[in-house]
């Protein structure tokens, strides 16, 4: 935590949790947000002797991405906690929820706690640990959720799997209930989807890749809905992909079950013509789907049935990506296009800045329980500032993540991070920033 | 003492659950204990009444206390006692049951005490067998002298049920002893509480009419009575529970725990225990606090005044008319 005392000045202040759009300042104290207020600077220079002059750029709570893959600990040639913390902070995030698809898995009380002790020594954002649903992502027996909770465990997943077995999730799920834990699915029937690159339909066809319904994901979405509904527990869907699952999670909603979900950024911006010509890049899971359903993960963000955006942020080494497309690894690297890829929903006129950013802060904030994404006094000093309107050509050479598996290559977008603060600490600048 | 001149307890020939007797019934049995603990004080502890009576434990789950203790309680009545144990056959277990039960009734036992573990069982023999059965467990269903006992236990300690708040921890979902402590404690006019992980609660729990807790130390709050239950070996590692030191972590009680319930609060268990899984020695050890050894000496004289219950509707020179 800083002890200094840093003035933000002329910016456009917006902060979904308070429902505030407005020219102003901010001022942080001891890491936190001191002050705040449409007056605050305006007609003198503060005294402060840092100051920021935001230039009426956006200052808006630093991203929360809850759902992120890195390769610590066991694959850290892929992506370290550090490596992944960079990225972050150069895409506004603050708040990485790292999965627990590791090696060792992290379905261990002192695993979680490993985690934590790695990303205070080494990562410049927070970094949130999910643990294990089941031992070893087996499927087969819950893991201990309390003492994993008490360890720092923010939720329960596993990771990339679907627990096929319906009776273990319905356990798990009345278990975790009693500790108001929140479970988050992964939603792909594993035997419907098995040996499946891409999304069943006429492009696959003509390719020849093996290819899996969306009703793979549906399925799923509607089996998990119904032991929310028979369990009472707290319940996200880390990403959905098509309009039916979309459909599904609205009826419930309406139901009044307490269901979330997310949908990636790659799922809001790609679809499965973006394959190509065996474009491994575009290989991620679930696979890209048709552009119906792509236009539908926009309309979710868009009437709020889809509650958060992530990246997915799943780095890959070249080796593994550098295959035939059926053979080449999932996943995509998202941490550095997660906000410009949501801010296209804005500038294509189908939601506020302000309801776009209240899916990337505000919500995540909420549904895992976490201090951060919001403007208010006595909150965590975690901030992105950012030129929404900034125009730039993607360039993986220009990504901070250790991998360069980006499926946005050469794509403009419009939306850049000036820098990221994370406890009142600048942990980038794109002023001063040298690749790595 | 003679039996058929003696008002009638029961007023069926069966004690096969607790929750079809009257708090008459209850009562009559709890009060006719109470003679036979002072009985099993004295030196000499053998009665006449079941002389010539013959007693058959029909045991198809293993057991050494329960058994023991009805076998005790036959012979300090004079009766003749038979113990069989069972070995399990899943193939076949509707018609072994059915078998044994027309080979047990050429015997001509007078009082057929059994366990069995799938629900009903007991009901079961004592339609199709012309002696008086005792239920000593049947699947997750009902434990009846347990649940006597239990009461016979916390009434020569507390004098009364009304008002008192008893709290029944752990593996309710698979335990018969919960079940028929539930019935019993309500119809005495105890309020009862049930703490468990919700993997171990009956999904309808609260229309037993009691409250629910998932938070033990929300649930001890205020309570009088802590009866904890016996969580299974097989149920402890991944399926209900996700391993035996996250359920001590949150369900097991300690000193802390036992804190939190009310200043004086006494705690029980049916035995065997699982120490360190669902009960700290701390707490198990001391008696200051702990009923568990005063429970096994009141089973003997509660299954003593059940006998004894049962025997008086028994015709003179047998049941077999």
């Amino acid at each position: 935590m800083s002890g200094k005392r840093i003035a933000f000045r002329n910016a456009r202040l917006i902060d979904p949790a308070s429902d505030l759009d407005v020219r102003g300042g901010l001022l942080v104290e001891n890491g936190r947000i001191a002050d705040i207020g449409p007056r605050l600077f305006n007609d003198t220079d503060p005294s402060d002797p840092e100051v920021v002059d935001c230039k009426g750029q956006v200052l808006a709570p630093g991203l929360i991405d809850m759902r992120v893959f890195t390769g610590e600990p066991g694959s850290e040639h892929r992506e370290t906690l550090e490596s992944a913390s960079r990225a972050a902070a150069a895409g506004g995030v603050t708040t990485i929820v790292v999965m627990p698809n590791t090696d060792p898995i992290i379905d261990e009380p002192s695993l979680v706690d490993f985690i934590h002790r790695r990303a205070t020594a080494t990562a410049r954002v927070h970094v949130v640990p999910m643990a294990a649903l089941t031992q070893r992502l087996a499927g087969e027996t819950m893991t201990e959720i309390g003492l994993l909770m008490e360890a720092g465990a923010v939720a329960f997943t596993d990771a990339d799997r679907t627990v096929a077995n319906t009776r273990v999730l319905r356990r798990a799920l009345s278990y975790a209930s009693a500790f108001g834990a929140l479970v988050v699915g992964h939603a792909e029937d594993p035997d419907l989807s098995a040996g499946a690159s891409m999304t069943e339909g006429e492009f696959a066809m003509r390719l020849g890749i093996p290819a899996a319904p969306t009703a793979a994901e549906t399925i799923i979405v509607e089996r998990d809905i119904r032991l929310v509904e028979l369990t009472g527990a707290r319940y996200h869907f880390g990403q959905i992909s098509c309009r039916a699952s979309l459909e599904a999670v609205a009826d419930a909603k309406q139901r009044g079950l307490p269901i979330t979900c997310g949908v990636s950024a790659h799922h809001l911006a790609l679809n499965e013509l973006d394959v190509g010509s065996y474009l491994t890049f575009m290989k991620v899971k679930p696979p890209l789907r048709s552009e119906a359903d792509r236009a539908a993960m926009v309309e979710g963000v868009s009437n709020g049935t889809i509650d958060v955006i992530v990246s997915s942020h799943d780095p890959q080494a070249a080796d593994t990506k550098r295959q035939p497309f059926a053979a080449a690894a999932f996943g995509a690297v998202g941490l550095e296009t997660l906000l410009p890829v949501a801010l296209a929903i804005h500038h294509d006129g189908r939601a506020s800045l302000k309801h776009v950013l209240k899916a990337l802060t505000e919500t995540p904030a909420r549904i895992l329980g976490l201090p951060g994404g919001r403007l208010a006094k006595g909150a965590p000093a975690d901030l992105a500032l950012f030129d929404p309107d900034a125009p730039f050509v993607v360039d993986p050479a220009e990504l901070h993540s250790r991998a360069r598996n980006t499926p946005f290559e050469g794509r403009k977008f419009q939306g850049r991070v000036r820098m990221t603060f994370v406890g009142g600490e600048c942990v980038f600048d794109r002023a001063k920033d040298k690749q790595p | 003492m003679s039996a058929s001149a003696e008002t009638a307890i029961l007023k069926t020939s069966h004690l096969l659950g607790i929750e079809g007797l009257s708090i008459e019934e209850i009562v009559g049995l709890l009060d006719l204990a109470d003679t036979y603990v002072a009985l099993n004080r004295a030196a000499e502890k053998k009665s006449a009444l079941l002389k010539g009576r013959t007693l058959i434990n029909l045991f198809f789950e293993a057991s050494t206390r329960t058994q023991s203790s009805f076998e005790l309680a036959g012979k300090r009545l004079g009766a003749d006692v038979l113990n069989m144990s069972v070995r399990t056959s899943s193939v076949t277990k509707g018609e072994t049951l059915l078998d044994t039960a027309a080979t047990l009734n050429a015997m001509r036992p007078d009082i057929l005490v059994v366990r069995h573990y799938d629900s009903g069982a007991a009901e079961l023999l004592a339609r199709k067998l012309d002696c008086s059965v005792v239920n000593a467990g049947d699947g997750s269903h009902e434990h009846p002298t347990q649940a006597l006992l239990d009461a016979l236990t916390i009434r020569r300690r507390r004098g009364s049920f009304e008002g008192l708040i008893v709290a029944i921890c752990g593996d309710v979902l698979h335990s018969r002893v919960a079940r028929s402590n539930i019935h019993l404690l309500a119809k005495l006019g105890a309020r009862v509480r049930l703490i468990a992980p919700k993997t171990l609660l009956p999904s309808d729990a609260e229309r037993f009419g009691v409250e629910i807790f998932t938070d033990m130390r929300k649930g001890l709050a205020g309570v009088d009575i802590v009866m904890m239950l016996r969580l299974q070996l097989e149920r402890m590692t991944g399926a209900f529970v996700p391993s035996t030191r996250e359920y001590f972590r949150f369900y097991g009680l300690d000193r802390e725990k036992l804190a939190l319930a009310k200043p004086g609060a006494l705690v029980m268990h049916p035995g065997p225990m699982n120490r360190g899984v669902e009960i700290d020695s701390t707490v198990a050890d001391d008696i200051e606090v702990s009923l568990i050894q005063e429970q096994v000496e009141m089973g003997v004289a509660m299954r003593m005044a059940v006998l004894d219950a049962l025997a008086r509707g028994l015709a003179r020179g047998g049941r077999n008319t």
